[in-house]
């Protein structure tokens, strides 16, 4: 049912395979993942959702190959990305993550920032990596912040264009960590409407980790609720509501229902997870 | 028209320094600093010169001192218009541009090193952590004992207290870089030696100019120590001298000398940190500080 908007981008099928991860830092082995799996198809957008402290970023980590996983493997299009003995973990600039906090480096200019990925891996001259940062930006509204440094621009615009960034490497995939969780909801409606467009641009896949069940249903062609520790997913939402879309979605009533839907869940879920903790603690 | 273009370069240039200079004088700063320094030379002249202090009575008063300082033909030989006057301090500012130089080309390395391979830092850093507390005047002996002449040793007691107010800096600097921004590199596509110059050394950079601040700080002050001690020329023999030859006016004339050559090397590295890090003093800017 949503297939059309799915079938342009071929690249960017992600399949997590009954992943495990073990944190074993001084001998006290934590059970983070346990036994996950989940197929998100190319161009998809896949919305996380789940209580605090789940193991949900420690997926995205391992899906970026920030680390390797304890058992499970995790594939891109086929090719394994980390698998168990994998030590050196594969870090590609095909999967590019937007971190919760934001990342800009502080010491270069919005247009450096956004050009840096072309720069490094030297796949375009300097002159080429400018032209296509400037383009970028002017094609998110961004026209006007290149010069600035990231210490001079508004929290909202920084996470467009750490988006833009992450974009200029044309990945096919996006991973995303609770990237609007310290904007106001107002910047933060513009964000999804910049969001939307941009996806509507370049369809790539995107692991989206988030409290705000409204943003999920918006956005998302799925939602995801995870369990709490350790992470699995416990009930899969599939959003039948088409891309492209718009605010405008936010009024209709299958948008309303599905919220209801994705909040109770999640409510249960987060109860356990809190019963769990009153245990333990 | 690129000929208008440098006009107006210029005149921008000019009206902006026509702008500082009157903000300058406007700005409550400098009237705060002419009350300071009216306080400090108006009690050294009461205690001295007016009321005549018996705890002050060997010290030289402001205008003997300013006397000799100005004078054509200094009594005690050293004033403005004696050639040796500058070659104590050109003697004084050489022996701290190279220990300088040497502590900076040193110490960066050695500081990005330890802070960025945790095998090199296990190895070295107990060993600074040892080395650094030792005052710089216990290293006098064995710095004259190890070095030939008198040159070397000065510089190089001059290096070592500078070194470690760099290399550590440095260290702290490489340790406060935000881990998620070496990720974000990473997965932008930077290479290990891309993430170190993106990422690692321009982060670590404000840590180092703080260290750079630091070291010629106590570069001054660990050459004076030295040059009291060993050395045939700067200011610190000048100040040594002078005591042991009972010419006490010397001796204030050696010190100002050393504050204003002091201050103005500082002033000289803070420069070159702030054009640096332009994003940096924007970034303070924003916060208002």
């Amino acid at each position: 049912m949503i297939a059309p908007a799915i079938s342009s981008a071929r690249r960017g099928a992600i399949r997590i395979d009954d992943v495990v991860k073990v944190y074993d830092p001084d001998g006290a082995r934590v059970l983070v993942v346990d036994h996950c799996s989940l197929d998100i198809a190319a161009g998809e957008i896949c919305i996380v959702v789940g209580p605090s402290g789940c193991g949900k970023t420690t997926l995205l980590k391992s899906i970026a190959g920030f680390h390797s996983v304890t058992a499970g493997a995790i594939t891109l299009d086929g090719r394994v990305l980390c698998g168990p003995g994998q030590s050196q973990a594969d870090v590609g600039p095909d999967r590019v993550v937007v971190f919760q906090n934001g990342a800009l480096f502080p010491w270069k200019t919005n247009l450096e920032n956004v050009a840096f990925g072309p720069m490094v891996q030297k796949t375009m001259t300097r002159a080429e990596a400018y032209d296509k940062a400037r383009q970028r930006m002017a094609d998110a509204g961004l026209t006007g912040y290149e010069h600035a440094y990231p210490g001079q621009t508004s929290s909202g615009v920084k996470r467009r264009i750490e988006i833009v960034r992450a974009l200029m490497n044309d990945p096919t995939v996006l991973l995303l960590d609770e990237p609007y969780r310290a904007l106001d909801s107002l910047t933060k409606s513009v964000m999804h409407d910049a969001l939307l467009q941009m996806y509507a641009r370049n369809q790539v896949t995107m692991f989206f980790i988030t409290h705000d069940l409204e943003e999920a249903i918006l956005l998302g062609h799925k939602v995801v609720v995870m369990t709490s520790r350790p992470c699995r997913p416990k009930k899969i939402l599939e959003v039948d509501i088409p891309h492209p879309r718009d605010p405008g979605v936010l009024g209709t009533r299958r948008y309303r229902e599905l919220v209801r839907e994705t909040a109770e869940t999640v409510q249960q879920e987060a109860r356990r997870a809190f019963e769990l903790g009153e245990r333990e603690g | 028209m690129n000929e208008e273009r440098g006009r107006d370069a210029r005149m921008t240039h000019l009206g902006r320094i026509h702008f500082r200079v009157a903000e300058w004088f406007r700005h409550p700063h400098l009237y705060g600093m002419l009350v300071g320094y009216a306080l400090l030379l108006g009690g050294w002249y009461l205690a001295v010169e007016v009321l005549r202090l018996p705890r002050f009575r060997e010290m030289p008063g402001l205008t003997q001192v300013v006397h000799e300082w100005l004078s054509r033909d200094p009594t005690f030989g050293l004033s403005i218009h004696t050639p040796i006057y500058y070659s104590h301090i050109a003697a004084s500012l050489r022996r701290i541009g190279i220990a300088f130089f040497l502590a900076t080309a040193v110490g960066v390395p050695v500081g990005l090193l330890m802070g960025g391979s945790t095998t090199f830092r296990e190895y070295v850093f107990p060993v600074f952590e040892v080395l650094r507390p030792i005052p710089i005047l216990a290293w006098v002996p064995l710095a004259i004992i190890l070095f030939p002449g008198s040159e070397t040793p000065v510089v190089f007691l001059t290096f070592l207290a500078s070194f470690f107010a760099t290399a550590l800096n440095t260290v702290l600097g490489v340790r406060s870089i935000d881990e998620t921004l070496v990720l974000a590199a990473r997965c932008l596509g930077a290479s290990r030696w891309q993430v170190f110059r993106h990422v690692i050394v321009p982060g670590a950079l404000p840590f180092i100019f703080t260290g750079l601040q630091i070291s010629i700080g106590v570069a001054w002050f660990s050459l004076v120590a030295a040059e009291m001690v060993s050395g045939q020329f700067g200011l610190g023999y000048v100040i040594n001298t002078s005591y042991t030859m009972v010419q006490y006016p010397t001796i204030v004339i050696g010190m100002i000398t050393l504050g204003v050559v002091g201050t103005a090397t500082s002033a000289a590295v803070r420069l070159v940190g702030h054009r640096w890090m332009a994003w940096r003093a924007k970034e303070l800017a924003m916060e208002g500080r």
